[in-house]
């Protein structure tokens, strides 16, 4: 694991993206196959099941570094990340190893089948001959969760870079539904394998929100206006008789959507869709929460089916007859995928999401301002002739979202964060009025500059009136705009409200707390918007 | 009655009438050693150890100064006091206060492990011990500085064959003249920025041997010492004053960059795990060592280490002080340092 240990330190110890992609190169030049196959999937989400709890862990790397388990749960927090607090921990090892990433993981993998003496007899000896480095790295292949600033584009672009193949190429071949076990190095980066093609994806391509007025993207005419549907983002692949669903997570859902398997008797294999999947009835969407009871669940009982039936809304075709289509102008495939619908049954579980018609800009506002009431969350702008590309890029694909739903709320808890912000308070409770108390109602983390956390950290610790295990109870004292996109009735919170995204917006100084809003206010937005 | 008790003004001596690294101007201050938080303006006499001397004169200008010698007993009306070293800076000391032979040791900021810069922390018999213990959590262990010294070197030579300039982060009065003697000078130059440098020469007229260094001025040309490593307070990194030398690598020295969340919010390239105040083995070391049935704790992570410390038998209790160690606040970017 020396090797894999020295990736990780070269990757941590710079910000710069392009040392970061020599540093992966290299590895991706030098380390043996079974441990590049491994590093991929590790960087690309796919971690191995865990096969040992956390508590577990705990007890034990507490009890190696003789210490009460209470105080090494007081040293978490701070630390702000398990695998690093245990690393940090215990003893220094009494023997070294140069075992490979691969054994280390298969080790770990086998614990699955033992008993518990029998694993933490394994942990032991693992930490007893492993360096900081690889301790905490080990601990991380335990605990899953591998974010080490390096995104899967940055990878796939060291690996190009190592193997001399095509990135956008080897982009799709990471795609889809591949784990270390059923491939190997050279069939996943360099051979033909057409049995792994029939399933995989296209990598999706990402809008960002838009930054400008519409105004200055051009004519109205050169864009593509639809609702931005507030669904899962899936893309539906029929190939040789099949069906494949995937998330952007490049998560494979297609037994959690059965309706979706109608699909096959209407639409020719050879096709890709990409589209929004939508808990939907009648003509319109049902909330997001009635998605969301599906999203949970592998298998769907039929009362859930008939509750929350779910479509495909398709807004763009990537193949088609077998022919990836991606580099066609989106007017063109959107031609495609109108006669491609057009001929389905009502009863196909595909739907097109409608263009908006608009001789100006004033008209799609206009549009995005009723979008809302629509059970969508704004307006997406796509240029006409824009390729489908890979990943999050500016200038072709505009997300442009309607204003977010806004209260005023009172900080009255505070914790602090982990990773990067550990040390910071940076998560916090709000609360609104109700007949003189403040009830909280919803948590929100992001949202404020690193100086405002630093500014409130440094209050928090003055200002404390109570602690509970991590969590401070502070004066009630500022007030914060809290920004959300939804809201629907909770019987689980104590508000009786639960909010969907809500950040931080902005930093009220001018307000007093006998200014902030009421639960009142949020049942009226409730019986609006929910 | 008990020796010593902390009032508004900081830790005092009824029996002697003094107060100790006191926050609030008062009568008389016997001082710990140098730094901000424990050597403050305002008290109409001071009294500290020979070597610390002229680092709180530097500081604090015309003040009325006493000094003692390390071991030196000197009666202050009720009480007996004497300075012992802390290891922590140059001068600093631990002080002995006994009145009617009970025995009280306050710390100051302190740490073991002898850096080769100042007077090597002496364990002090005591009834009662008043400890910082700024790093007093188990996830804090340093490794020994000759390993430390290693990587600082291999990152200045490495950085300097990829054609960019190493500068690193440390405060201007003991971390940096400890990481001066730490440095390989046969790879380059040591440049320094003024606020170290001022307190390199204080240092070096009262016979501290400190290598070779170059005051950056207006005028300097980094071309000119090609290979340098630049040494600077944490707040120069990434201020204007670190774009006269282009394309650089950062690096902070800090207890705190043991935590992979600090490192990465300092946003440094890299980070040096070396403190001068006590990791978790030294704090239980030291306290181990004084005998005493009674700790307070100060400065730090104090609820968790008093807990720490009734496990392991002690009478501990905190105390509110305004000491603020090696502060996570000032190892974060954008405060003052």
């Amino acid at each position: 694991m020396n090797r894999f240990a020295k990736l990780f330190a070269a990757l941590d110890q710079t910000t710069k993206t392009n040392a970061k992609v020599t540093a992966l190169a290299g590895y991706f030049r030098d380390a043996p196959d079974d441990d590049k196959l491994w590093t991929i999937a590790l960087l690309s989400g796919r971690r191995p099941r865990r096969t040992v709890t956390t508590t577990s862990l705990r007890e034990w790397a507490a009890e190696a570094a003789r210490i009460p388990l209470w105080l090494f749960e007081e040293c978490y927090p701070i630390v702000g990340d398990l695998a690093e607090t245990i690393a940090l921990i215990l003893p220094p090892a009494t023997r070294t190893s140069d075992r490979s990433l691969t054994h280390w993981i298969t080790e770990i993998r086998a614990l699955a089948a033992r008993d518990e003496p029998a694993r933490k007899a394994a942990i032991l000896d693992a930490w007893d001959q492993l360096g900081s480095t690889e301790r905490f790295l080990f601990n991380k292949l335990i605990t899953g969760g591998f974010r080490i600033g390096v995104s899967q584009k940055l990878m796939t672009r060291a690996l190009a870079q190592a193997t001399g193949h095509d990135e956008a190429a080897l982009a799709h071949r990471l795609m889809g539904d591949w784990t270390p076990d059923r491939t190997s190095f050279h069939a996943l980066v360099e051979a033909d394998d057409p049995a792994a093609e029939l399933s995989r994806p296209y990598p999706f391509y990402l809008a960002y929100q838009l930054d400008t007025a519409p105004e200055d993207l051009g004519p109205v005419t050169d864009w593509l206006a639809e609702h931005k549907w507030d669904g899962i983002r899936g893309q539906l692949v029929l190939r040789g008789g099949q069906h494949f669903v995937w998330s952007r997570g490049e998560d494979l859902m297609t037994d959690r959507f059965p309706e979706l398997a109608a699909a096959v008797d209407f639409v020719p294999p050879g096709t890709v869709i990409d589209g929004e999947i939508l808990a939907w009835k009648d003509a319109s969407p049902l909330s997001f929460s009635a998605l969301q009871k599906r999203i949970g669940r592998k298998t769907v009982p039929k009362k859930l089916l008939a509750e929350a039936p779910v479509i495909l809304k398709a807004y763009d075709l990537l193949e088609w007859q077998g022919e990836d289509l991606r580099a066609t102008p989106l007017a063109a495939r959107r031609t495609l995928l109108e006669n491609l619908i057009e001929g389905l049954p009502n009863t196909a579980p595909i739907r097109l999401s409608p263009a908006l018609d608009a001789a100006n800009w004033r008209h799609l506002a206009q549009a995005r301002a009723k979008s809302r009431a629509l059970g969508a969350e704004g307006l997406m702008l796509k240029r006409k002739d824009s390729a489908y590309q890979i990943g999050r890029k500016k200038g072709d694909w505009w997300k442009w979202k309607v204003d977010p739903l806004s209260v005023d709320a009172v900080m009255i808890y505070a914790q602090q964060g982990h990773g990067r912000r550990a040390n910071l308070f940076t998560d916090f409770t709000f609360a609104v009025w109700d007949a003189g108390n403040l009830v909280p109602f919803t948590k929100a983390y992001s949202g404020l500059t690193d100086a405002e956390f630093r500014q409130i950290t440094q209050w928090v610790r003055k200002n404390t009136i109570d602690r509970y295990g991590p969590v401070r109870a502070v004066t009630p004292t500022y007030v914060f705009e809290i920004h959300f996109e939804g809201i629907q009735a909770s019987p689980r919170h104590k508000s009786g409200i639960a909010l969907r995204f809500p950040r931080i917006a902005r930093w009220r100084h001018d307000k007093p707390i006998q200014e902030a809003n009421t639960l009142q206010d949020l049942r009226e937005i409730l019986a609006s918007y929910g | 009655m008990a020796v010593l008790s902390v009032t508004p003004e900081g830790i005092y001596c009824e029996a002697g009438g003094f107060h100790i690294d006191p926050w609030r101007p008062v009568d008389r201050a016997l001082i710990t050693h140098g730094h901000a938080d424990h050597a403050r303006p305002g008290h109409r006499r001071y009294l500290c150890t020979g070597p610390a001397a002229p680092v709180i004169r530097h500081r604090l200008g015309q003040i009325d100064l006493d000094t003692m010698r390390y071991g030196e007993e000197r009666r202050i009306d009720g009480a007996t006091v004497s300075f012992h070293p802390a290891g922590h800076v140059p001068g600093s000391a631990q002080i002995r206060v006994a009145v009617s032979g009970e025995v009280w040791v306050v710390s100051g900021d302190y740490k073991l492990e002898p850096d080769g810069l100042c007077e090597p922390f002496e364990p002090v018999q005591a009834d009662t011990f008043i400890t910082e213990c700024t790093f007093g959590l188990p996830v804090f262990t340093w490794t020994p500085q000759a390993e430390v010294a290693q990587d600082i070197n291999r990152w200045w030579a490495d950085t300097v064959a990829a054609g960019r300039t190493p500068i690193l982060g440390a405060y201007s009065l003991g971390k940096a003249q400890r990481i001066l003697t730490m440095l390989d000078a046969a790879i380059g130059p040591i440049l320094t920025h003024g606020a170290i440098e001022n307190t390199n020469e204080v240092l070096r007229a009262q016979g501290i041997a400190l290598p070779a260094t170059i005051r950056v001025t207006p005028d300097t040309d980094p071309k000119r010492h090609p290979g340098a490593v630049v040494l600077a307070p944490p707040s120069a990194l990434g201020s204007a004053w670190a774009n006269r030398f282009g394309a650089t690598s950062t690096a902070f020295a800090s207890g705190w960059m043991r935590l992979r969340g600090v490192r990465r919010r300092r946003a440094a390239d890299r980070g040096f795990v070396i403190s001068d105040h006590a990791d978790w083995p030294g704090l239980n070391a030291a306290i181990r060592e004084t005998g005493a049935e009674r700790v307070l704790v100060t400065h730090g992570y104090t609820a968790q280490f008093r807990r720490w410390l009734e496990t392991q038998g002690y009478d501990a209790q905190e105390v509110e002080t305004e000491f603020e160690g090696e502060s996570l606040e000032t190892a974060e970017p954008d405060s003052a340092a």
